[in-house]
């Protein structure tokens, strides 16, 4: 491929190898969070209290994975993709570092509070006043340092991947704030207390959680498909109007979709109605970026077979594309009646964060990685294979475990007899839950395995080692190397 | 769109024009919309306009649209209560008004009272007493016909309604001392004590053995001069093999020493009557239920025949 700009910027990629690191160890530390919560559930005696139990280990495990993954992911391959697409350094080094450690402190601070039983009780907004504070003016120096980039670019139009990580970054600044406002009980305590209560209060949590699925791990990751997808692909995007057409709906529509996690309760049906008409709304605009994103393998779709980093990203997009149509689905209000509170809903959001967000950051980071390092390619494509086949079991175990589980705790809660009376109570559910339970243990265990499997080629692949019998994405062989025996690389471009 | 960057190509492999931008190498084809996708979006938002119209959806001034459907979830909600309030009246109406006698005779009244029981035995009693009525330690099996307090449908009924050293005026009630705690029995006598009822069990025990006169003088009041338990008291049979709290000898040594009180909750106002009745059916089918000796009551609070005398603390 052919690039218009002959000079080649000094690109900061330091910061981006921070990052890439960082997301792999938190990685790790958040799927085991949640193999132990999981296994929890499933033996309770593996709650070891007070601070290793299930309660506390939860927002561990949510946050870890969401947060300290997901957000590491984005800040990595954002810093990554904004500086290739608009052709210039990073704006800012030492406030792009103060982003790094500023988000690495607030994890620990928000991890600390959680085993220390500090929380606000905000499912995915659990951190105290305290660590919000710091987490809004590290964000806001992420925006500073991104807008700076861009505004500094040498390219005339900006890439679609930063449409949509502009889109994240500013509206994730917007729920932050709106979710978080308390008043501290005293400034040298962690406690506080939420400005809005009640059923408002409930509102704005559900319009936070909901969104920082859509624009955390939605629009985000979309702006990481946009780029790493059609340049693994070495395809063009599939298209233009598509993309401009499925941003704008996506952004528009998802910012209204959070009652449905409210339906039934002491929300205001209008507000019940709204929420779910916009999520079914939702489906068409959500399935544009899948459209974008295998459409752009079209006239390629051989590379697929032997390329499993472009495995990872295409199968990521099917689990999104699945996960993005049952998400609908479960927000009609009949259909939830069924779904709220089972484990229907524990899965659904499994195959999302496992299928879709864990899949497409491993096919990024596969790419990135030896980019980083000025590797021709990672360590071994065979590893790679073989993570993405123990992960993809893994997740059909824990989503398949999850949707039998329940849509029958589902079905045993509403089931009644002839004479009027419950057939099964609460506890013949959780009884009638635990096979499913160790099934979904195991797939998260396989799941944890394939991202250890990774960090181990990562390592092979920094230290310069190729394995034996190795071939390229291409198929083209490869020759070994060994530690030992490193040829001397180009320092990074 | 003019702008001096734009290099419309055409790509080889699907003969489609690139918008002409490029970006690290990164180019995009202009492909139009795929039909479909436009279609399916446009019919999600007919449909959620449709929605719109029939159910509450818009905030307005003093409120919000109502909907032509006039839902509402309390009316859902009242709607499926019905479907539940209409299969439990064929028979509640009748239950109520029949005693447990009555009610004994009539199969269908009868498997209504054991549902209804069941279902409530296991959101309410379950926790302690285990899904399967199996017990604990600390709480009494109840397939059995070991019984504490009485195995009568009318003596189940007053032990659910009022509970154990529940604090409910009407609970049954007793305390046993606690005699190593509270210096009534030396450390020696403990010992032998315990030793005779552990060999009550086994037949072993005879009147020679040491434990007999600490027994007769100590324990026969409540648990009888036979061992066999006193439910007047709720003292346990001690001639079985059914420990309540555990058989062991550092068991039983314990629960001389320390004494236990355990406590049942009052159920009577928090479950209502009717379903206090059909508990008591249900726990006494369970496998040990007694034929009541005594004539049968009249429902209602005040029904329990004159039940054996309460002791009190």
């Amino acid at each position: 491929m052919t690039t218009n700009v002959i000079e080649k910027p000094d690109y900061n990629f330091d910061i981006v190898k921070l990052f890439t690191l960082a997301t792999c160890f938190w990685g790790v530390v958040g799927m085991l969070g949640g193999v132990l919560i999981a296994l929890q559930l499933a033996f309770p005696a593996l709650n070891f209290e007070p601070y290793l139990n299930f309660g506390r280990l939860r927002p561990l495990h949510t946050s870890g994975v969401v947060f300290a993954f997901g957000g590491n992911a984005l800040f990595a391959t954002s810093y990554y993709v904004v500086q290739r697409t608009c052709q210039v350094r990073l704006w800012c080094d030492k406030l792009a570092s103060f982003t790094f450690w500023g988000y690495q402190s607030f994890i620990v601070m928000a991890a600390l509070g959680y085993v220390l039983g500090v929380t606000q009780s905000k499912e995915y907004a659990e951190p105290e006043w305290y660590a919000d504070l710091w987490l809004t003016v590290v964000w806001v120096a992420y925006l500073l340092v991104f807008m700076g980039t861009i505004i500094k670019r040498k390219e005339p139009h900006l890439y679609v991947a930063n449409w949509f990580f502009l889109a994240f970054i500013l509206t994730v600044a917007v729920l932050h704030i709106g979710n978080n406002l308390s008043i501290p009980v005293d400034l040298f305590g962690t406690k506080s207390y939420s400005v809005p209560s009640g059923v408002q209060s409930a509102m704005i949590q559900w319009w936070y959680g909901h969104n920082a699925v859509g624009f955390f791990l939605t629009a985000g990751f979309l702006g990481m498909m946009y780029y790493f997808v059609p340049k693994r692909a070495e395809r063009p995007v599939y298209s233009y109007r598509l993309s401009i057409i499925h941003f704008w709906s996506l952004i528009f529509i998802y910012i209204w979709a959070g009652p449905h996690h409210l339906h039934y309760t002491a929300l205001p049906v209008w507000a019940q109605t709204l929420g779910m008409t916009f999520s079914i709304m939702l489906w068409m605009p959500s399935w544009g970026g899948m459209i974008n994103g295998l459409m752009t393998l079209s006239g390629a779709w051989h590379k697929l077979r032997k390329d499993p980093v472009l495995q990872f990203m295409i199968v990521s997009l099917a689990f999104y594309g699945m996960s993005t149509f049952e998400g609908p689905l479960m927000s009609i209000r009949a259909v939830n009646s069924l779904s709220h509170y089972t484990d229907w809903t524990v899965g659904h959001v499994h195959s999302g964060a496992l299928g879709w967000v864990g899949f497409v950051t491993f096919g990024c980071l596969y790419y990135l990685v030896p980019k980083l390092w000025n590797r021709s390619e990672v360590y071994s494509l065979k590893l790679v294979s073989i993570h993405l086949w123990v992960a993809t079991f893994g997740i059909v175990l824990y989503i398949a475990a999850m949707w039998v589980s329940g849509i029958m705790q589902g079905l045993m809660w509403r089931s009644y007899n002839d004479m009027g009376f419950l057939n099964y109570s609460f506890v013949e559910t959780v009884v009638a839950m635990h096979p499913f339970y160790i099934i979904r243990a195991l797939g998260g265990l396989m799941y944890l395995s394939g991202a250890l499997i990774m960090c181990y080629n990562f390592y092979r692949t920094i230290k310069g080692d190729v394995a034996a019998g190795e071939v390229d994405k291409d198929g083209n062989p490869r020759a070994a190397v060994h530690t030992g025996r490193l040829p001397q690389f180009q320092p990074a471009e | 769109m003019t702008d001096e960057h734009r290099k419309v190509e055409v790509d080889e492999i699907s003969g489609v024009n690139t918008t002409g931008h490029e970006w690290d190498g990164l180019k995009e084809l202009n492909n139009p919309l795929p039909r479909w996708w436009v279609w399916v979006f446009v019919a999600c938002c007919i449909w959620g306009a449709w929605y719109w119209v029939i159910y509450p959806s818009w905030p307005i001034p003093g409120g919000a649209t109502k909907g032509t459907s006039g839902y509402t979830q309390y009316d859902e909600l009242k709607a499926s209560q019905a479907e539940i309030i209409k299969r439990q009246e064929a028979y509640l109406d009748k239950f109520d008004k029949s005693s447990f006698e009555d009610v004994m005779k009539d199969p269908e009244l009868y498997s209504f009272a054991v549902a209804g029981g069941s279902a409530a035995f296991k959101d309410n009693c379950a926790t302690c007493h285990g899904t399967g009525a199996e017990g604990g330690k600390g709480y009494p099996n109840l397939n059995d016909d070991d019984w504490l307090w009485g195995g009568t449908i009318n003596d189940i009924y007053t032990t659910i309604s009022y509970g154990i050293r529940s604090g409910h005026e009407e609970a049954r009630s007793s305390q046993m001392p606690a005699f190593g705690k509270d210096s009534i029995l030396k450390k020696e006598e403990i010992e032998q004590v315990v030793d005779y009822v552990l060999g009550l069990s086994e037949g072993k025990s005879n009147e020679a053995m040491p434990g007999y006169a600490i027994f007769q003088s100590n324990c026969a009041s409540c648990h009888g001069a036979d061992a066999k338990g006193g439910r007047d008291f709720g003292a346990p049979n001690l001639s079985d093999a059914i420990w309540l709290y555990g058989g062991t000898k550092d068991e039983v040594t314990n629960t001389v020493y320390n004494a236990h009180a355990g406590v049942m909750p009052t159920w009577q106002a928090r479950l209502g009557d009717s379903t206090v009745r059909q508990l008591a059916i249900y726990v006494h089918q369970l496998g040990g239920g007694e034929k009541d000796e005594t004539k049968s009551v009249q429902t209602g609070v005040q029904s329990p025949v004159e039940s054996p005398v309460q002791v009190s603390e």
